[in-house]
This record gives C-alpha cells, sequence and structure tokens, in this order.
C-alpha cells in the first residue's frame, strides 16, 4: 500500500516579523549611517522576509565605541558571578522564545523546521547555560594563570548556523568577561537581531552585546577597528587566510573556524545498517551547509557495493522540500548565490565523467532546492572531492587497507572532522590518533555537545570553540 | 543453502535508538493519519492467551475482531484472532465467512520448555483443529547456550508440518539482552523458514518496543536483499495506543517500503490497541472523542 504523509506545515502565525531592523548597538536600535537597507530573502519561496540596516565603517565604529565602554565601564568590574546571571538569563529567553527563533531560522535561512526546533535552538540555549556556569570559576579551570578578558571582541559569523553560531561565539566571550560586536551573515541576519531582543529584554548592561548588519565590507571594517582586541571568524578558508594576514602584526587576538572536507570511513566489520544512517546524517543534515560534513565517503571494497546500495535506496525515503514542513528531511539551499555554485560543482563531476546519483524525487518549483546527490567511483585527484562543496553532495570512493585510508584521508588541506565506522574499538583509536581531524566521531555523525570541544587542524583553522577550551580564546592567560 | 551461525552482522544499538527517535518525530495528519489507523487496525492480531480463558470468552473476542465497531460499518475486520490450541476450533467457528484468521501459539507456549516431540504434536492438534497460523516460540536455553543449530532445527521441524499454515517464530526478545542477540536469533529464525518474526509472548515484563522491531525488520530488508523472499513481522505487547501504531507503521514505511504495508506482512500481537485506533477513527470522522463506554471491551 502507498502511503504519503499528508502535509504537516508549522503555523506561522504566532510570530511577527518587523517590517524593518536596525542595528543593536549600546542596548539601542540604531539607524544605519548609510540610511540604506538590504533585504533577507525566503530561500523556499524566494520571498522578502524583511529589510536589514546595511552598515558601514561608522556603524562599526559606532559599536566599537559602545563595546569598549561597556567593557571598561562596566562588565570588566562586575562580579563574575553577575555576569553568570546574566548569561543565565539569556538561555532561559531563548528557551521561552524557542518556537518563534526556530521558525525564524528555518524561515531566513531554508533549513528544515525539525532541525532548527530539535538541534540549533536547543543547542544554542545550551551553550549560554554551560557558559554561563564558567562565568566565576576561571580560576578553577586555569589554576595559577590569572585568566583575565582581552577586551572587545569581533566576532562574524556564517549563514548555515546562524542562531548557533552566534551563540557559540557570544556566550564563552560573555562568560570570559569580555564584550561583543557581533555581524551575523548577510543572508541570515533574522534570529540574530531577535537574540539582540532577548538581551535587551534582559537587560544585559548597554553596549555588552551589538549586533550590526550588513555585507562582507562590515565584517573587513570590524577586523581593522583598533578598538578590536579579539577577532573570531566563522566562514570560508579564503576569507579566513585574508583576516588572518590583515592581522599580522597587530596584537589582536585570532580564532578562525573555517572549511573542511571530512572523511567518513566505513570498514566491513561496521554496523552496516547504522552506518549507511550516519553516512546520510553526515552529508544531508542541514543540506550540506556543514563545514564539518562527511563529504569523503571511504567504503571498503569488501563491502562496497552493499554499503552503496543501501545507501542509494536510502536517498530514496529522504523527503526534500518545504523546510516549514515538520515531515521535511532536506530543506532549501541557503541562497542562489550557494545553490549556484553547487551547481557549478556538479557540472565539473559530470565533466570530469563521474558517475552521478540522485534521487528521483520532485522539488518545489519555486525557491532553492538541490537533489542529495552521490558522486561515485571518485578519487582524490578530482575537483568535486578536492573542494568544499557545502552542499548535499558525497563523493565516494573506495580502499583496501587502513594504511591507504588514513593517507586518503588526511590528504587534504582541511582538517576539521572525520568518521569512522567499525565494530572494533582498536581500530578506532588506532584511527583517531592518526586522523588529522579535530573531532573524529566513531559510528555516529555530527554529535555537538556545549561540554565538547570543536574546531579544526590544518586550513580548517585554529582555536576551539565549546567546552573548557573554548574559553581559551577569549582570556589572557 | 545451509545458513551460516558463526558470522556476525554488527548492531550498533546507539544508532538504532537514534533512528527510532527520528521516526517518531514524524508529523502523520489528516487523510494519511486515517489511513494509517484503519491500516492498523487491519493489522491486529486480537490476542488473548490466559489460563481463565473460556470459550465464551473467545466467541465474543471473535464478534469484535469481525466487527470492531458497530456505529462504524465501514472499518476493516482485524487480521486474526490469536488464542491457545484448546480455543482453537470455537474460535475457528465464530469466525466462520469471513477473512479473520485464527493463530494458535504453540511449542509449549510461553517458556518453550518441552521436548521436541510434544511441541510437534501440539503443532499438529492445534493445525488439525483448524488454526491458519502458528505462533511459535524458540528455545531461549539453546540460544544462550550457543546452540544455534539446535534452535535452527526445531523452527524447521515445526514447519515442517506447516504446508499451507503460516509460521511465526517469536524470538522473546525481552529475555534476548541485547540487540545482537535479536539479530542472530532473527537470522536463525528466519533461516529455518519462519513466515513472520515476532517479537513477544507478552508473559514477561518486557514487550515490543521500537529498538527491537527496527533490529528485526532490518534483518528482514538484508535477507529480502539477498534471496528476494519477504518475511512478516509481527511487534507483540507494549503497543497499546493508536500514536504508537502510527510510528511503527512509519518505521515500517520508511524501513521495509510500501510492500510491507499489508496486513499480510505485517502485524499488532495486542489486545488494546483496537479500542484506541476506534476512538482516534471516531474523533478524525467526527471532531471529538467518543466516551469509552461506547467501545466494546471484548
Amino acid at each position: 500500500m502507498n502511503w504519503q504523509y499528508a502535509p504537516a506545515k508549522e503555523s506561522t502565525e504566532q510570530i511577527k516579523l518587523q517590517k524593518r531592523y536596525q542595528h543593536f548597538i549600546n542596548g539601542e536600535w540604531t539607524k544605519p549611517n548609510s540610511k540604506k537597507y538590504f533585504s533577507s530573502i525566503n530561500p523556499a519561496t524566494e520571498e522578502v522576509l524583511a529589510e536589514v540596516a546595511l552598515g558601514n565603517a561608522k556603524d562599526v565604529d559606532l559599536a566599537m565605541q559602545s563595546a569598549a565602554n561597556a567593557y571598561n565601564k562596566v562588565w570588566k568590574k562586575m562580579p563574575a558571578k553577575e555576569r553568570a546571571k546574566y548569561i543565565f538569563r539569556i538561555a532561559r529567553m531563548m528557551q521561552e522564545r524557542a518556537r518563534e527563533l526556530a521558525l525564524i531560522e528555518t524561515l531566513d535561512g531554508g533549513k528544515p523546521i525539525r532541525e532548527s526546533r530539535d538541534f540549533d535552538v536547543p543547542m544554542a540555549a545550551n551553550h549560554f547555560f554551560y557558559y554561563a556556569g564558567w562565568a566565576d570559576k576561571l580560576a578553577y579551570a586555569f589554576p595559577n594563570k590569572n585568566p583575565k578578558p582581552i577586551g572587545v571582541a569581533a566576532q562574524i559569523i556564517p549563514w548555515n548556523f546562524p542562531l548557533l553560531m552566534a551563540a557559540w561565539k557570544i556566550a564563552p566571550a560573555l562568560a570570559c568577561g569580555n564584550t561583543v560586536v557581533l555581524k551575523p551573515a548577510e543572508t541570515t541576519p533574522l534570529t540574530a537581531l531577535v537574540l539582540a531582543q532577548v538581551i535587551q529584554d534582559c537587560d544585559l548592561p548597554p553596549g555588552v552585546v551589538n549586533i550590526i548588519t550588513g555585507d562582507g565590507d562590515v565584517g573587513a571594517e570590524m577586523v581593522k577597528h583598533p578598538l578590536a582586541n579579539k577577532v573570531a571568524f566563522t566562514g570560508s578558508t579564503e576569507v579566513g587566510k585574508s583576516i588572518q594576514r590583515e592581522l599580522a602584526g597587530t596584537n589582536k587576538k585570532l580564532s578562525l573556524e573555517l572549511g573542511g572536507k571530512a572523511a567518513q570511513i566505513v570498514f566491513d566489520d561496521a554496523p552496516i545498517n547504522q552506518a549507511v544512517e550516519g553516512i546520510v546524517n553526515g552529508i544531508f543534515f542541514n543540506q550540506g551547509h556543514v563545514c564539518c560534513a562527511g563529504s569523503r565517503l571511504f567504503v571498503q571494497e569488501s563491502c562496497a557495493d552493499e554499503v552503496i546500495a543501501k545507501l542509494k535506496s536510502r536517498m530514496q525515503t529522504l523527503i526534500v522540500g518545504d523546510p516549514l514542513d515538520k515531515n521535511t528531511d532536506i530543506g532549501a539551499i541557503n541562497s542562489k548565490a550557494q545553490l549556484q555554485k553547487i551547481k557549478m560543482y556538479l557540472q565539473s563531476g559530470i565533466d570530469d565523467g563521474l558517475e552521478m546519483f540522485q534521487c528521483n524525487t520532485s522539488l518545489p518549483s519555486k525557491g532553492f532546492y538541490c537533489q542529495p546527490t552521490l558522486f561515485l567511483g571518485t578519487a582524490q585527484s578530482i575537483r568535486v572531492v578536492k573542494e568544499e562543496i557545502f552542499g548535499p553532495v558525497l563523493c565516494i570512493q573506495t580502499f583496501r587497507t587502513i594504511e591507504e585510508v588514513i593517507e586518503k584521508a588526511n590528504n587534504i588541506p582541511y582538517g576539521l572532522s572525520a568518521g569512522v565506522w567499525t565494530d572494533k574499538g582498536a581500530k578506532i583509536f588506532n584511527l583517531t590518533s592518526k586522523l588529522r581531524a579535530g573531532v573524529v566521531w566513531a559510528n555516529t555523525y555530527n554529535k555537538f555537545d556545549p561540554a565538547s570541544p570543536f574546531g579544526g587542524y590544518k586550513e580548517s583553522g585554529f582555536g576551539r570553540e565549546g567546552g573548557l577550551y573554548g574559553l581559551m580564546p577569549y582570556l589572557e592567560l | 543453502m545451509a545458513f551460516d551461525f558463526t558470522k556476525h552482522t554488527a548492531v550498533d544499538q546507539v544508532g538504532i535508538e537514534e533512528r527510532v527517535l527520528r521516526f517518531n518525530t514524524r508529523s502523520i495528519k489528516n487523510e494519511s493519519k486515517s489511513k494509517a489507523l484503519k491500516l492498523a487496525l487491519s493489522m491486529i492480531d486480537l490476542t488473548t492467551l490466559e489460563g481463565k480463558d473460556t470459550d465464551g470468552k473467545v466467541k465474543q473476542m471473535c464478534q469484535k475482531a469481525m466487527h470492531p465497531f458497530a456505529d462504524m460499518p465501514d472499518l476493516p475486520t482485524v487480521a486474526a484472532v490469536c488464542v491457545y490450541p484448546n480455543h482453537v476450533k470455537t474460535a475457528k467457528q465464530a469466525l466462520r465467512g469471513s477473512n479473520v484468521k485464527v493463530a494458535s501459539v504453540a511449542t509449549a507456549f510461553p517458556s518453550g520448555n518441552s521436548l521436541l516431540s510434544i511441541k510437534m504434536e501440539e503443532t499438529k492438534w492445534a493445525i488439525d483443529q483448524g488454526a491458519d497460523e502458528i505462533d511459535m516460540v524458540i528455545n531461549r536455553g539453546a540460544f544462550f547456550k550457543g546452540e544455534y543449530q539446535k534452535v535452527h532445527d526445531e523452527i524447521a521441524s515445526i514447519q515442517s508440518l506447516c504446508n499451507k499454515v503460516r509460521l511465526k517464530v517469536i524470538l522473546e526478545t525481552g529475555e534476548l539482552s541485547s540487540l545482537d542477540n535479536v539479530r542472530k536469533a532473527s537470522e536463525i529464525a528466519i533461516n529455518a523458514g519462519a513466515d513472520f518474526i515476532k517479537t513477544s509472548t507478552g508473559k514477561i515484563n518486557v514487550a515490543a518496543n521500537m529498538a527491537v522491531t527496527l533490529v528485526m525488520l532490518e534483518t528482514i530488508k538484508d535477507h529480502f536483499i539477498k534471496t528476494k523472499k519477504m518475511v512478516g513481522m509481527k511487534p507483540a505487547g507494549g503497543i497499546s495506543s493508536a500514536k504508537q501504531a502510527i510510528q511503527y507503521l512509519v518505521m515500517l514505511n520508511e524501513t521495509l517500503g510500501p510492500d510491507w504495508l499489508s496486513p499480510h506482512w505485517f502485524r499488532f500481537g495486542a489486545s488494546s490497541l483496537a479500542n484506541d485506533i476506534i476512538l482516534q477513527l471516531g474523533k478524525e470522522k467526527f471532531g471529538q472523542y467518543y466516551s469509552k463506554d461506547y467501545i466494546s471491551i471484548d
């Protein structure tokens, strides 16, 4: 019997977006110096959601002044346990507004409501809870080091997990006693602005958190600004490199979380059915817009046919479509530009003569969508295997021996994450010590916890976010 | 082809549990919900397996099996009634003219602790009485001793008596202690010729759950990929709400696919599930719930 799930669309009636959003500077909604605004659109429908202030150097300067002011006059002097109370308050208020935040995250970014509801928003609140707990215990975290805050942190975040990345940046910075100027990505500014409302409602002292919106030029101004004592950037390796160049010779601290091209390694003794599930989760989570996405699959030759057949059949059951539908597994690609980039890579794979597999489900006629895709019979030298695609595209290679797969997995400029699938514990430990990756998951993928550090090797960046290590980039030690 | 019992197919418990949670986030609404509820009702093996069962009780249950709820005459019948062998004849007579099957437990149910010859004798008797389906239990003692061949051969012996009768093999997963064991027992049962594999007897505290059922569904799928032969699945016990039943159907749909969405290949062993499904169908139809007093408890 054929059984189609009826549409189960999450209602957006309860939420109200403003027509226009200003910068959040010094605790106030501040009009942009440029008097210009840009639109943030819903990638699932291509409709305009709201107008957002377009920042420039003057706005950046104002935000930096207010952050420096708040740092020197209020935040630095406040007893740590009082700081913690504010951070706890932000976490609780986020929980109260969880449904609204999830809906806006999905509207603005195109990710399935199931993910923003069950992952992004609760995880973001958890980061505030977690770092609130550290605020008055820093001396115990780093004994005999007398940890001190750095000052003003300029933070630039990407569009793939807009709210969660804001939480990853703001929570440890505040807990360590710094103040913040944060810029959300151009295509997904809305949840950060709702977070600004939350912060305002929490009565956080003005200027401790400033949120300004705009394009890459605004980010560049933030990096350059003399009052910024610390720069934290999550985004592309290309931009990361230019920031590092810019900061060379200054005394600003820097942490970078950049691209990735993670290996998922499946051995023939693995729990194959669960491995297939994990591979699907590893590459298709958030439409593949994940820096740690497991985009290179290495399958041991003896189980390759089985794994590939099962992967294909599992992909046919993925529901691609309206991100607001509670049953949607894969939503919309974040922006037109990103969709074009992914399509360019798909064409490149075809041009290189690779075998391509896509699901045969139909895609919505409006909005930016991409079929989940496999490239089979790939090799290390092919472009789609070498470069980060940041979309739902998985490249499959086979291997015979463990030495071979370790070498191939490490044969890439990135080193953010990896996954290993085997029933044998010894093999897991052998691999985790040899893979050059910040995170190695065993028999699972894309698992996150505020207590667990995340960050990369090589061109995937440096500095850790999450856990005790996540405090270090925000402290003078 | 002889089955190689030494081969081990790994099962990851954490992965299984995660997948189950994911199925449970599916939101089933409107027409897809009504369709699922009716399908679930048609998949029920209405069950009474008590020492105090009487012919009268069995007859009343058969009436309910054929006509679940008089106010909604368009409802499907349940798939089968499940009784002890001594009530098979009564049930068969009561169900005459309907499509409802009679399933009989056999083989020293629920423990399975008896001689193979006695188990075979009991199975023959149940079939002679008119049973359409036999629900046997595996020899868990032998399983835990590692005597997999013995477990296999017992099932095969019972199967050899079954001809047109469909054989359901109960693994009693609540006693098997790990999902690896559930996988192994499922493989043994399927290779010994089971038409259905079934989780539980309903006679111990731990009954069916979704994790165990998923492992069994995956075993069925792997067998199907290899041999193109379909095997049925019956979770039994512990499924009392319509919501749970729908979650199982989501799992079935997304693991084995639409071919299995039929009472011929999937059953719920349950006694109180039918009434909750009737309540929910009433809600879908009239927008409000019936009082439970309107629905028979047979």
